[in-house]
């Protein structure tokens, strides 16, 4: 009687170590799976949290102009209207159309900015210049290249020039810093212009006379992401 | 008259020493004159300080060219290099290399059409924005060429690029800013840039007939007449379909350059102003 509740037992530890054996990889398959769920890469979790333009229920629905690639000539922009609740405040109103702008287009070849690429502030100086700062992935993600490069900041500045009309002239930074170049050729460390004259010719061009007030910029930025924060 | 052996060989000795003497200080102004910048009429470039010049192994800045009137020398700039190979395609095309290629065959059509020829780069270096612009710089009568390969765009298709003429603001009086070193050239560029985009638009179906306004970094500090030509693009499949616009592209340019020799001026010369 003893042996055959020894052995009993020693059959149950077997099949329970079996059955462990078998169950550990799937085990680990699903903890794998459920790390990756939960763990939003860097990009993902600033953009969730740079995203959240406040919009308020009283925003009145206009058509908004957004400019992707042309389907039709693909060296080109297009604008694509579409109904947007949007923001009178020239501040909220540049980042909501900017937001959607880096959403992109439903054909996404029809995209100018990388699709992980996340608007992180917006300020606007009280002579029209913006400051739209970008993440990294403006710069690391945007197809290096003239054309490219030029139909990334096209686009921003063009979408502004529809949309936020307060908005006259446009620095772009990434991650809070002045880059010489957005990926290697459009330079960066000018004030590009935004206006129609500008957007007729398909050229964004640059404003030299505003070079020397860059430092004034910078100046201001400083207060303005205070009063950012403040809000 | 009578002179005296001595009194003659003392008179000899001085007119010698005298003619010697006017010959060393005409070489002395005319070596002087040679080692001056070109101006663009008001002032000589200045580097903005801390901009970075290596020194070689970038090419080292050769003296001058012969004082000639007009266009006689062509700076052609391979971009990327080193650490940076700029696009990079799908069947591991890299830019950095194919410019390298294309800068050869556009050299050869150059010197055909009788131009001196500067490369930035021979290797596989990569030189500063500053370092490849005072090159040109360096240069009397010369114009710059900064060759691509973009990343997107038709396939097949090769353009032109120019600063905006906007960006022209030429401050009045006192020294013209590194920085702003193209501007008083943007209409000549825009002209030389017009004249190599009509010579691309004949040979490659679906490129624009005139030159595009980009604002490119290395066109910025560049003091002459200056052109980036990219051409479309590293996506594609083979890399036989890029060597084979390559001698097109390398015409194109030499053809279109050629055609603008006539309308530049060197800056400084009367009537001049770029």
């Amino acid at each position: 009687m003893n042996g055959n509740w020894r052995t009993w037992v020693l059959v149950g530890l077997a099949f329970a170590v079996l059955v462990a054996a078998i169950y550990f990889p799937v085990l680990r398959r699903r903890l794998k799976t459920t790390a990756k769920v939960s763990q939003p890469s860097e990009e993902q979790a600033r953009r969730e949290l740079t995203q959240a333009v406040p919009q308020s229920p009283s925003d009145p629905v206009v058509k908004t102009k957004l400019f992707w690639i042309s389907g039709e000539d693909e060296s080109a922009l297009a604008p694509i209207a579409i109904e947007l609740a949007l923001s009178k405040d020239p501040v909220l109103r540049a980042k909501q159309v900017l937001n959607t702008l880096l959403a992109g287009p439903v054909d996404s070849d029809l995209r100018t900015l990388p699709p992980d690429a996340a608007l992180l502030a917006f300020y606007l100086l009280p002579d029209g210049t913006a400051v739209a700062d970008f993440s990294e992935a403006l710069a690391t993600s945007t197809p290096s290249g003239i054309q490219s490069e030029q139909m990334a900041v096209d686009s921003i500045a063009r979408t502004l020039e529809a949309n936020v009309p307060q908005v006259k002239r446009l620095k772009i930074l990434i991650h809070g810093q002045e880059l010489d170049t957005l990926a290697g050729h459009i330079d960066l460390t000018q004030i590009f212009v935004v206006d129609s004259k500008a957007a007729q010719r398909g050229a964004i061009t640059l404003d030299l006379p505003a070079r020397p007030a860059l430092p004034p910029v910078a100046a201001s930025l400083n207060t303005g992401a205070v009063k950012e924060s403040q809000r | 008259m009578h002179i005296s052996n001595g009194r003659l060989f003392f008179r000899i000795i001085l007119i010698s020493s005298g003619t010697a003497l006017l010959a060393w200080i005409s070489v002395f102004i005319s070596s002087a004159q040679t080692l001056q910048q070109p101006a663009s009429g008001q002032a000589v470039l200045a580097q903005q300080t801390g901009s970075p010049i290596a020194a070689p192994p970038y090419p080292t800045i050769p003296a001058p060219a012969q004082q000639r009137t007009g266009l006689n020398m062509v700076v052609v700039d391979p971009a990327h290099g080193g650490t940076d190979p700029g696009a990079r395609g799908a069947q591991g095309i890299r830019e950095s290399d194919l410019v390298l290629d294309l800068t050869v065959q556009v050299r050869r059509a150059l010197e055909a059409q009788g131009f001196q020829v500067l490369q930035t780069r021979s290797g596989n270096e990569n030189p500063s924005f500053d370092d490849r612009s005072t090159l040109a710089n360096a240069q009397r009568g010369a114009v710059f060429v900064t060759l691509h390969i973009s990343s997107t765009g038709l396939p097949g298709t090769a353009r032109v690029y120019t600063m905006p003429e906007s960006a022209a603001t030429v401050p009045a009086g006192g020294v013209l800013s590194w920085d702003h070193a193209q501007a008083p050239y943007a209409a000549l560029s825009r002209k030389f840039g017009d004249a190599v985009q009509g010579q691309l638009a004949q040979r490659f179906k679906g490129s624009p007939s005139n030159a595009q306004s980009a604002a490119i970094r290395q066109l910025r500090t560049t003091g002459a007449p200056a052109i980036a030509v990219e051409i479309c693009s590293v996506s594609v499949q083979n890399r036989g379909d890029l060597d084979r616009m390559m001698p097109g592209v390398a015409d194109a340019i030499a053809r279109g350059l050629a055609a603008f020799r006539p309308s530049y001026v060197l800056p400084g010369e009367a009537g001049s102003h770029p």
